[in-house]
This record gives C-alpha cells, sequence and structure tokens, in this order.
C-alpha cells in the first residue's frame, strides 16, 4: 500500500498566471467540440475558403468580367474544360455574353456574400436594439416594438423589395438603382428580417430580466442603457450567434431569390442569384453550365453555413447535450 | 436627525385581483454607524422594505405614501437621475444568493471598476487600484488574480466576499445586507457575518440586516424590528427585545429556536402560516394564530379581531398589540405564585 505523499506546493506563493485568450479558447467546450465535429471542420474550411475566394476575386479571377473591354461575344456559351469545345482559356465555360464564368463566380460570390452580411449585420443592429429595449424596458415599449415586429412579418420580404424597388426606381431612375442595388438589397433584406432577432433577444432578456444579477446592477446606480447592452446583452449572445448564421445562410437565399426574380443584382453586376437568372434562358439550348455551376456554388455556400449553425447550436445550448 | 428615516412607508403590489399592500406604516430611523436588524418570516415584507428603501421596486409595486429621508434628501420623490447617484453609491445592498449576483460573463475587476466609473469621474487605472484595495480588505487570497477571473471560477464565500468588496467599493454610509449569509454554508457564514460586521464598524457604515436568523440579529445589531404581514410589530434594542419579547409573535418566534433540547422532545413552533397579503384577517393579523386567547372558551379576545394595534411604549421597545399590559400583569401574577 503505498501512502500519498504530501505536496508542498501550497506554500508556494506564486499567483496562477490569467491565461491569455487564446488559451481560454484552447481550453473552451467551443474548440473542444470542434476537434472532434468533422463536419463543422469540412463547413468552416468551405466556408472561409470560399470567403478568401470571394473577396480576392480581384486578384485570383483571369479575367475582370465588370470589364467590357475583356469580353468577346464570339466567345459566349463555351462549355467547361471537361467537354468537347471548350477552350482553354475558360476553365469553367462562359456565360451567353462571353464573360468567363470562373471570373464572375468568384465576382458573383463575393457580392452574395457582400449582401449577406451586410443584411445581417443590419439585421442585427436593429433587431438586437429593438429586441433588448422591448424585453428590458417592457410595458408599451415592448407592446409597440413587437407590434411593429408583426407588422413587419407580415409583410414578405418579396413585398418589401418589389416596393422599395418600384419607388426607387420611380423617383431616382432605373440607373440610379443598380449603380447602389447592394446596398438596396442590403437595407431591404436588413430591414425585412430585423424581427428574427428582436424576438429572439426579447425572449432571453426576459429571461435574464429577473435574474439578480440585474438587480445588483440597478442597485449599483448603473443607468437602464448601461445594464441592457454591457449586462443583459452579453448574456443573451448564444442564442444571437446561433440565429445570425441561419440569417446569413437565409439573406443570401434571399438575395438569390430577389435577383432570380430580377428585382436585385443587375446583369452587369451579376450575384449568384442573377447569374443562375441569366443562365436560365439558355438552359433549354444546352448551355446548363451557366445556371448549374453558380446554383452549386451557391448551394455549397448555404449548406456549409447551415451546418456551421447547426453544430454552434448543439454548442451553445447544453440542453441539447448529445453526449 | 438620524441618517436615515423612514416614516409610514406604504408599499402596493397593483394586481389583477387588486390592490395588495406588501407594506403599511412601516417607520424606523437609522443613525450614522448603527446596525439595525429586520427580521420576520418569508413574505413579510422584508426585501420589499430593503428595495423600497433604494426606490426600486419591480413593477407592479409601487410607493404609494410616506417618506424616506436620507441624509436631508427625500429618496421618495427624487428623480431617477438623482437616485442613481444615491444607488452603490451612498446606499448599497448586498444580496442572497451570491452565485446569481454577480455577472457570469463579466470578470470581477471588469464589474468592480464599472460600479466605480459609473459614480467617479476616475481612471480605469484608479479604479482597478480602488477594487484591489478593496478586494484585500475583505481578505481574499491574491486578490490582484481575482479581478481578472469570472464568478464561475470562484466558491461561493469567496463570490460573497467580492459582492462585500463591491458593496463597499464608493465608501457608502449605509449597507442593506438582505439575507448575505444564507445561501452560504454555516462555518462561510460565521466567517462572512464577522467580515462584514468588522468592516462597517470599521468604516463607520451603517448596516440593515435583513434575515430570518434571531441569531445573527442578536450577534450583529444594536437595534431590531420584527415585521408580519407587510407591518413593523415590534421595534426596539436587539437583547432586550431578544430577552423580554412583547409581542406574542416575537415570543413564538424566540421560542421556536432550537434549544438544547433533550432528544425526542418536540421543538417549539407558532401554529399556522401567515396570512396571504391579500387576505388579512380582521385587527391584528397576527389574531389567528395568536396564543394570548381568552381561556374560557378558547376565542380571541374582542379587541385584537376588531381593531389593527397601535404602538405602545414597554420599556425601550415599541410593541403592536393590545394586549401588552395585560400580559404582563399575568407575568407579574404568575412571579407573585411563584414566590
Amino acid at each position: 500500500m503505498t501512502i500519498p505523499t504530501v505536496t508542498q506546493s501550497s506554500s508556494q506563493t506564486t499567483r496562477p498566471r490569467i491565461p491569455s485568450r487564446w488559451e481560454r479558447l484552447r481550453d473552451s467546450y467551443l474548440w473542444y467540440s470542434f476537434k472532434r465535429d468533422h463536419t463543422a471542420q469540412l463547413c468552416l474550411a468551405i466556408f472561409i475558403g470560399l470567403v478568401i475566394v470571394a473577396f480576392a476575386s480581384p486578384l485570383l479571377a483571369p479575367t475582370d468580367p465588370y470589364d467590357l473591354r475583356q469580353i468577346d461575344i464570339m466567345a459566349s456559351e463555351l462549355p467547361p474544360f471537361w467537354i468537347d469545345g471548350a477552350d482553354e482559356r475558360f476553365i469553367l465555360g462562359t456565360d451567353a455574353q462571353g464573360r468567363d464564368l470562373l471570373s464572375i463566380i468568384l465576382y458573383g460570390t463575393r457580392v452574395s456574400l457582400l449582401i449577406g452580411f451586410g443584411a445581417v449585420i443590419l439585421q442585427a443592429l436593429l433587431g438586437v436594439t429593438f429586441g433588448l429595449m422591448a424585453g428590458y424596458l417592457g410595458g408599451r415599449v415592448d407592446a409597440l416594438l413587437m407590434r411593429l415586429a408583426d407588422i413587419q412579418l407580415s409583410f414578405s420580404t418579396l413585398m418589401v423589395a418589389i416596393v422599395v424597388g418600384a419607388v426607387v426606381k420611380a423617383t431616382m431612375g432605373g440607373a440610379f438603382y443598380s449603380e447602389y442595388a447592394v446596398i438596396m438589397l442590403i437595407l431591404i433584406i436588413g430591414l425585412a428580417e430585423w424581427p428574427q432577432y428582436a424576438r429572439t433577444v426579447r425572449a432571453s432578456v426576459l429571461a435574464e430580466k429577473n435574474k439578480e444579477y440585474v438587480d445588483a446592477a440597478r442597485v449599483m446606480g448603473l443607468r437602464s442603457k448601461r445594464i441592457m447592452f454591457r449586462h443583459v446583452l452579453p448574456n443573451t449572445l448564444s442564442p444571437i450567434f446561433v440565429i445570425s448564421t441561419v440569417q446569413i445562410a437565409n439573406a443570401i437565399i434571399s438575395e438569390a431569390a430577389l435577383s432570380f426574380l430580377g428585382l436585385g443584382m443587375p446583369e452587369t453586376h451579376p450575384s449568384l442569384g442573377s447569374l443562375i437568372k441569366s443562365g436560365f434562358d439558355y438552359i433549354q439550348s444546352g448551355s446548363w453550365w451557366i445556371t448549374l455551376i453558380p446554383g452549386a456554388v451557391l448551394v455549397i455556400l448555404v449548406l456549409s453555413i447551415n451546418l456551421l449553425g447547426d453544430w454552434l447550436r448543439d454548442v451553445m445550448n447544453p440542453r441539447l447535450y448529445k453526449g | 436627525m438620524a441618517l436615515l428615516e423612514v416614516t409610514n412607508l406604504d408599499v402596493r403590489f397593483g394586481l389583477r385581483q387588486g390592490e395588495v399592500r406588501a407594506l403599511r406604516d412601516v417607520s424606523f430611523t437609522l443613525e450614522r454607524g448603527e446596525r439595525l436588524g429586520i427580521v420576520g418570516e418569508s413574505g413579510a415584507g422584508k426585501s420589499v422594505a430593503a428595495f423600497s428603501l433604494l426606490n426600486l421596486i419591480g413593477k407592479p409595486g409601487f410607493i404609494a405614501g410616506g417618506s424616506i429621508t436620507f441624509d436631508g434628501l427625500e429618496l421618495n420623490s427624487m428623480s431617477e437621475r438623482a437616485l442613481r447617484k444615491v444607488r452603490g453609491n451612498r446606499i448599497s445592498m448586498i444580496f442572497q444568493d451570491p452565485m446569481m449576483t454577480l455577472n457570469p460573463v463579466l470578470s470581477i475587476g471588469e464589474q468592480m471598476v464599472e460600479c466605480l466609473k459609473a459614480h467617479r469621474r476616475i481612471s480605469s487605472k484608479q479604479a482597478r487600484a480602488i477594487a484591489l484595495d478593496k478586494l484585500q480588505q475583505v481578505q481574499i487570497p491574491s486578490p490582484e488574480t481575482r479581478l481578472d477571473q469570472y464568478p464561475h471560477e470562484l466558491s461561493g464565500g469567496m463570490r460573497q466576499r467580492i459582492i462585500i468588496a463591491i458593496a463597499l467599493l464608493l465608501d457608502p454610509d449605509i449597507i442593506i445586507a438582505d439575507e448575505p449569509t444564507t445561501a452560504l454554508d454555516v462555518t462561510i457564514q460565521a466567517e462572512i457575518m464577522a467580515l462584514l460586521l468588522e468592516l462597517c464598524e470599521q468604516h463607520n457604515v451603517g448596516l440593515i440586516l435583513i434575515t430570518h436568523d434571531l441569531g445573527v440579529v442578536s450577534q450583529v445589531t444594536q437595534r431590531m424590528l420584527v415585521m408580519y404581514a407587510g407591518r413593523v410589530i415590534e421595534q426596539g434594542p436587539t437583547r432586550e427585545i431578544i430577552n423580554d419579547p412583547q409581542h406574542p409573535y416575537t415570543q413564538g418566534l424566540i421560542n421556536a429556536l432550537p434549544q438544547m433540547a433533550t432528544p425526542g422532545e418536540r421543538l417549539n413552533q407558532i401554529r399556522g402560516s401567515m396570512p396571504s397579503l391579500s387576505n388579512l384577517p380582521d385587527g391584528c393579523a397576527f389574531h389567528p394564530r395568536c396564543d394570548f386567547i381568552n381561556k374560557a372558551n378558547g376565542e380571541p379576545r374582542p379587541a385584537c379581531v376588531q381593531k389593527v394595534p397601535e404602538f405602545v411604549d414597554s420599556g425601550n421597545c415599541r410593541v403592536a398589540c393590545h394586549m401588552v399590559a395585560e400580559m404582563q400583569e399575568d407575568r407579574r401574577l404568575k412571579l407573585e405564585e411563584i414566590s
């Protein structure tokens, strides 16, 4: 039998080192779970890869699809490299205007991601602020904001887009709309979807508001605004993260849908959605790649974001813990 | 003039079933550096009294009447902005559950610095130095490390020390401690109480200690209030009330303390339970549970049923009971019989 030896470590008065942020992340459950989830790793890799490639498109793309001088209409509707009749200059073929499909997909992914992120940031700003106010202040503010949210949700994104698009085009002219289409789409999708955030945040705030640390903060004499944003908001972050991933995917899809219907990005600055649309007219004539390749990119992008969101939800909601 | 003067405080909760009066005619004073205990059963209105002192009763509660004068300021009618300057700064509060009182996502240092910066124009560095000093005062081991730790990394006793440090952060005049040791185990309770007492004496801070632990009250406080169903029923110097309680309810509470009883002996208790505040009995709210009844027919005394008792002076204490004189007479007769 061994007798445990008493170590003298307690007599040392060296104070424990404070772990850095990186060390905290490395020791966290988030990282632990990530290391074991191959789907999440793959999705994050694809997502980051697409983001990098998309935002580096001016450097990576073989041609500049926005530059009309580089476009040769004679080279239109060339197939991708694995099909007979392909031109080696255009790996993924060309579209109906003779633009290199690879370049235009890279540029289009950038536009789609830009709109997706921009719209989600706008949604989050509006939704989180309104949700916090509704949940924390309660009473009339709550009733007013939540009815506003209900009204907003009763319009579909499409309807908002059609109305805004029509009004802007009528007042400012089509050229103006085309020029600021990215901003327009961010505004439209952002405004149409903020209630998702507001509702989620409000629900979490209602749960957090009754905890004693909020009382303690009020007893300290802090302002409501400060309590809301500095004390309550950080405690509601995990549902916000989870909903953000879903919302980015949704925003990209909404943008694609709007562009497909001709309400979104113009042909000259296409997003993935408008590429799919522009190719759709040629599907019958055999040029399927103009639609299908951007479509596949869109599916992969949205799928990887959604799977990442699923993983994040599992990690951040301990009640869904699956051994 | 006393530092804190509460007169005829009346707090109500507007509920759908009608108004519930959570506090009625609560009056007391607190001198600078004095320690006052408020005891009573759960639901007697102790915590509501504490929150109303800071004018922080949540909806649907509101202060319906009375006044709270603190150092010449009328807290009851002050603007929210002016009240914020009192809260945390001149009157601070310690809560029951140290697990819940600290914000889980902010480090200890951030929470302390934030509190300081809300009231004083100082740099983060200065604030951190003050925070460190206060942590040393509450005798926390390796205080510097604690500043960067999060609440979940600390034990319950340690968190309560930090909460005391936060309460002392701005050198307040009064600390309201709402059952500060209820959630801790017994050995830590004694340590925390001793620490709180020492710091209050050292800094000449007034303490309002809300608890249902008569033992703690008798050791820590100089004066005490006994509350029942939203009213103060007995107040006076702690020692006198503990040694010679006048109100039948206080007597019951003290009798209910576990004595060094012989095994198998039942502990005393007050029969029944506290009435709902929305449905108080007429007259003295305690009369259905009172042992001081007509011996002849077992009915309560008519006066107890009909009229809300006024305060009666009895020595240094004030008691709200119709029967004080009679009880004293009874006791005198009993003593005579024995002798």
